[in-house]
C-alpha cells in the first residue's frame, strides 16, 4: 500500500457499458437496474466524494486495496464461503487466476470468457446469462482467506498472519458448523441483485473441481453506511445500527482501523500489507418476540431512539453519546468504540431473509460484515462484551461465524487475487 | 431416469443431440445469416418464407407476432425432436440452428406452448450433406453401439432373476437382485430415454406420473416394483403382473437399442446427462427412495460416462488435451470417492443410502459437480 492514498482506489466511477446493450433495447430486460439513493463514489484523493451519476456505473476493480470496503454500500450482497477441494497448489493459483479476470469483466460489466452465446453451438457458453443488459451496478468482488487454508495443504504454513485467530466461542453462540468457516471467500456486492447472484454463480462454477461451495448468504438490505453524510439504514430491529462507522472516504481512519499497514504485516504475512480482516456473522434475529416489546424498552435496548436514531438525551442521529446517560447493557453504550479501547470495526452488514423456518417464524436477521486490521481489539474485543451483557442477545442468536485474511487489492491486468500470498 | 415424465423432453435429450449436428465446425453467428428461413408464428397460423430449401447447416429466424409464448419444433417424419426453442415471447426473435440432412421434416409453432401446435411439412433437398466424419469417430460410434447393445443383452438375464423372484414371491430374493437388475439401464440410460416410450414404462417414480394417472393403474416399472417389495412388503398378483410387464417392456427396448441413433455428440452429451442424473437424481436419494440402492445406480451411470468418454478420448485428446487430462482425473476422483461406500472393488454392494450422512453427501455431491462440469465440454472438444 502506498502511504497517503486514500482507502478508496476508485478514480470517479465511470458509468459502465450495460452488458449486451443490444439486449437491453430488446425491451424489459434493464427492469434490475436498482436505484440507489444518495450513492457516493470515492475518489482517490480521499476528502472530496463526487456522487455517481447512476447506479448502474462500474467501480474500478484494480487498485491499491480490494473494492468493496471503503467503497459506498451497494444495495445487495451474496456472500459465498468455498472449501478448496484439491490439494495441488498450482490448480488452486490457476482458479484464482481465472477468477480474477472473471472478476475484471464482471466488476466492468462484461460477460465471462466468451460470453453468453454466439459461441460454439455443442458447447455451454461460458457465461450464464442472468446479467445480460444489466448494468454493472457497482458491483464489487472481494477476496478473502480462511485459517484453514493455512494448516499444511498448500505450503502456506508460515504465510498464516499471527493476527488470523480463530474466533473463540462467546456466550450464547449457536454456530452451524455448516455455516461456519471457509477455506475462501468472495464478497459480491452490487445494487442489483441478480448481478451479484450471477457473480457468485459463475465464479461458483469456474471452481467447479477445485473449490466447492460450503455455504452462501444472500443479504437485501444495507444496514450500515460507509458515506457519513447518508443516512445509516435500519436493521430488521427497525432501528438505525453501526451509526458511528469508518468512513470510505477517511483515509486516516481507514489506515488507522481497517488497513493491515506494512509494519503490522510482518514477516511470511508480509503479503497482507494493504489488507485487512473479516469477520462474517450470521445474527438470527427473534423478530416475532421483538415486535411485542414495548416501544420504551426497544429504545431502551438500543439505547437509541427510534424514529431519528439518537442517542439517549441527544437530538441527533451522529450526536456523540454521552455513554453513561445510556443504561449499562444497551448496545450502543456496549458497542461503543470507548467502552472498548476505542475498538472501531468498518461494518457493511445486510439484512438477510431467508424464508420461514418451519415454526411459522422469519428466518430473518444480519448478516453482519465488519473489515478491521487487528480482529482481537477489534471484533473480539466488542463482541466480548456484547455477548457478556448486551439487552438485545434475548433477542438474537449467532448462529454463523467465519473469519477472513482479506489481501491487498490487484494492481493491474497482470496482478490476480493471492499473488504476494503464493509467491 | 428424469423425475418428470414427459416423453418430449425425454425425447429431446436423445434426439436432439442425435439430430445429426456431427460436425459444426464454425462459429455459429446466426444474427448475421441472410439466408435462413423465416417463421412467423401466430395465435392461429405458423408461415414459413420457404418450404423447400437444402439440407445442411439450417437456420431457423423465428418472429412470434402473436400474443401468447410460442414454442417451436423441427420434426423428424416419425415426431422426433430434431431442435427445438421453447418460451419465445409475444414480440421476440429467436434462431434456431442445426444440420440437418435432406428429408421430409415438420416445423411446428405451438402458440401457448400446449396442443399439438400448428404444423407445416417441409423438404430438405440436396445429397447427404451431414459432413463426412473421420474414421476415428466412426470408430468410437462403433465401439459405442456395441457397448450399449452388449448392455442391453446382458440385462434381461439379471431381470429375469429379479421378475422370477416376484413371480415365486420370495420377496428377499427380490430385494437382493433388484439393484443389479438396473445397472446395463443405467450405465445406458441416455440412449435408452431417447425411445421416448419405454423410460416412462420401466423407469418412472411416483411423482413421475402425469396428471391424470392412477398410481395403482398406470404406475409400472422398476420402481412400482421397489416400493412393493421395501415399502408395503408385500408381493400381490399385481406385482407379478408387473413383472411380466417389466420383462416384456425391456425385451422391446433390447429389440430396439440397436436403432438409436448415436452421434460422437450425442455420446458426449449422453456422458453429461448421465452425471445430471447422479446430480438431479442419486445425490439426493430421490431415485431410490426405498430401496436406498442410489449408489448403484451412481456407480452404473458414472460407468457409462466413462465408457463414452473413453471412446471418444482419440478424438478430444487431439483437440482439447487439458481437457482429456482433466477429466481423467475428475473420474478417478469420483470413483475413488465411491469405493469408500463399496463393499468389493469389483462388485456392486454398496453403503445404503440413508446411511450416508449429510456432510457425505455434500461430498458426493461437489465431486459430481468436479466432474460434471469439464464433462459438459466435452461434446465441444469432440466437433471442435
Amino acid at each position: 500500500m502506498t502511504p497517503g492514498t486514500t482507502g478508496a482506489d476508485e478514480p470517479g466511477a465511470a458509468p459502465g457499458p450495460a452488458r449486451r446493450t443490444v439486449l437491453a433495447a430488446g425491451g424489459g430486460l434493464a427492469l434490475g437496474a436498482a436505484v440507489a439513493g444518495g450513492a457516493v463514489a470515492l475518489t482517490r484523493d480521499g476528502d472530496a466524494t463526487t456522487p455517481v451519476a447512476d447506479s448502474g456505473a462500474a467501480v474500478p476493480f484494480h487498485g491499491a486495496h480490494q473494492a468493496g470496503i471503503a467503497t459506498a454500500v451497494q444495495d445487495r450482497l451474496h456472500f459465498a464461503a468455498f472449501d478448496v477441494t484439491t490439494d495441488d497448489r498450482e490448480k488452486l493459483v490457476k482458479l484464482l487466476k481465472e477468477w480474477t479476470r472473471a472478476a475484471e469483466r464482471m466488476t466492468a460489466g462484461r460477460e465471462v470468457g466468451e460470453g453468453a452465446y454466439g459461441g460454439l453451438p455443442e458447447a455451454p457458453p461460458d457465461d450464464t446469462g442472468e446479467a445480460l443488459g444489466l448494468r454493472p451496478s457497482r458491483l464489487t468482488l472481494t477476496i478473502g482467506f480462511g485459517p484453514s487454508l493455512f494448516d499444511g495443504r498448500f505450503g502456506l504454513k508460515d504465510r498464516r498472519p499471527g493476527d488470523l485467530v480463530e474466533l473463540p466461542r462467546f456466550p450464547g453462540d449457536n454456530l452451524d458448523p455448516a455455516r461456519s468457516g471457509g477455506d475462501l471467500c468472495v464478497q459480491a456486492c452490487a445494487d442489483d441483485p441478480q448481478v451479484a447472484v450471477h457473480a457468485i454463480r459463475n465464479l461458483a462454477r469456474i471452481g467447479f473441481g477445485t473449490v466447492a461451495v460450503r455455504w452462501s448468504q444472500l443479504g437485501f438490505g444495507k444496514t450500515s453506511s460507509t458515506t457519513p453524510n447518508a443516512q445509516t439504514p435500519r436493521n430488521l430491529f427497525g432501528f438505525k445500527d453501526g451509526t458511528r462507522n469508518v468512513s470510505g472516504s477517511d483515509a486516516a481512519a481507514l489506515d488507522r482501523h481497517v488497513w493491515v499497514g506494512p509494519a503490522e504485516a510482518a514477516g511470511g504475512a508480509s503479503w497482507l500489507a494493504g489488507g485487512s480482516y473479516l469477520v462474517a456473522r450470521r445474527i438470527r434475529m427473534n423478530v416475532e418476540t421483538w415486535d411485542r416489546t414495548p416501544l420504551a424498552e426497544q429504545e431502551d435496548i438500543f439505547g437509541r431512539d427510534k424514529k431519528e436514531g439518537a442517542a439517549v438525551g441527544k437530538a441527533k442521529e451522529h450526536d456523540e453519546p454521552f455513554l453513561k446517560a445510556l443504561k449499562p447493557d444497551s448496545h450502543v453504550r456496549l458497542a461503543h468504540p470507548d467502552s472498548n479501547g476505542g475498538a472501531t470495526l468498518l461494518r457493511r452488514g445486510y439484512s438477510f431473509t431467508d424464508g420461514t423456518d418451519g415454526l411459522g417464524r422469519l428466518d430473518a436477521g444480519l448478516f453482519f460484515l465488519a473489515y478491521q486490521k487487528d480482529v482481537r481489539a477489534g471484533f473480539v474485543r466488542v463482541q466480548t462484551a456484547l455477548a457478556k451483557s448486551d439487552a438485545l442477545n434475548e433477542y438474537i442468536q449467532h448462529v454463523g461465524s467465519a473469519v477472513f485474511a482479506v489481501p491487498p487489492g490487484v494492481r493491474d491486468a497482470d496482478d490476480w487475487w493471492g499473488r504476494a500470498l503464493f509467491s | 431416469m428424469r423425475a418428470v415424465r414427459t416423453t418430449a423432453v425425454t425425447a429431446l435429450a436423445g434426439a436432439a443431440v442425435l439430430a445429426a449436428v456431427t460436425g459444426c465446425t464454425a462459429k455459429s453467428d446466426a444474427k448475421a445469416d441472410a439466408d435462413g428461413i423465416t417463421v412467423t408464428a401466430k395465435d392461429d397460423s405458423c408461415e414459413l418464407s420457404k418450404k423447400e430449401f437444402p439440407a445442411g447447416h439450417v437456420t431457423l429466424n423465428v418472429e412470434n407476432r402473436g400474443s401468447k409464448v410460442t414454442e417451436v419444433y423441427v420434426l423428424y417424419p416419425d415426431d422426433r425432436i430434431v431442435t427445438e426453442r421453447e418460451n419465445i415471447g409475444p414480440g421476440t426473435k429467436a434462431t434456431l440452428t442445426a444440420e440437418i440432412k435432406a428429408g421430409s421434416y415438420a416445423i411446428v409453432c405451438k402458440p401457448g406452448m400446449t396442443g399439438s401446435g400448428i404444423r407445416q411439412a417441409v423438404t430438405l433437398t440436396g445429397g447427404a450433406s451431414a459432413p463426412k466424419r473421420s474414421a476415428e469417430m466412426d470408430a468410437a460410434v462403433a465401439s459405442y453401439r456395441q457397448y450399449v447393445q452388449a448392455q442391453a443383452d446382458a440385462t434381461l438375464p439379471k431381470v429375469k432373476v429379479f421378475t422370477d423372484a416376484v413371480r415365486a414371491g420370495d420377496l428377499e430374493a427380490a430385494k437382493k437382485a433388484y439393484a443389479s437388475s438396473r445397472i446395463g439401464w443405467e450405465r445406458t440410460e441416455p440412449v435408452a430415454e431417447s425411445f421416448g416410450d419405454i423410460d416412462p414404462k420401466v423407469d418412472v417414480r411416483e411423482d413421475g406420473l402425469e396428471e391424470g394417472q392412477d398410481p395403482a393403474k398406470d404406475w409400472t416399472g422398476w420402481h412400482r416394483l421397489e416400493k412393493a417389495l421395501w415399502q408395503d412388503g408385500k408381493i400381490t398378483a399385481r406385482e407379478k403382473q408387473l413383472a411380466d410387464l417389466l420383462d416384456e417392456d425391456l425385451a422391446d427396448w433390447v429389440k430396439r437399442v440397436g436403432k438409436a441413433e448415436i452421434t460422437p455428440t450425442s455420446m458426449a452429451n449422453g456422458a453429461k446427462e448421465l452425471l445430471d442424473e447422479v446430480a438431479t437424481g442419486k445425490v439426493t436419494g430421490e431415485e431410490e427412495r426405498y430401496s436406498h440402492t442410489d449408489l448403484v445406480d451412481f456407480k452404473a451411470n458414472v460407468e457409462g460416462a466413462q465408457m463414452s468418454f473413453d471412446l471418444l478420448k482419440p478424438v478430444a485428446s487431439k483437440n482439447d488435451p487439458a481437457l482429456v487430462a482433466d477429466l481423467d482425473k475428475q473420474f478417478a476422483a469420483l470413483n475413488a470417492l465411491l469405493d469408500k461406500y463399496r463393499a468389493d472393488k469389483t462388485g456392486y454392494d454398496f453403503t445404503s443410502y440413508d446411511k450416508v450422512g449429510k456432510e457425505q453427501r455434500k461430498e458426493l455431491s461437489d465431486g459430481v459437480n468436479a466432474l460434471a462440469e469439464p464433462l459438459s465440454k466435452l461434446a465441444a472438444a469432440v466437433v471442435k
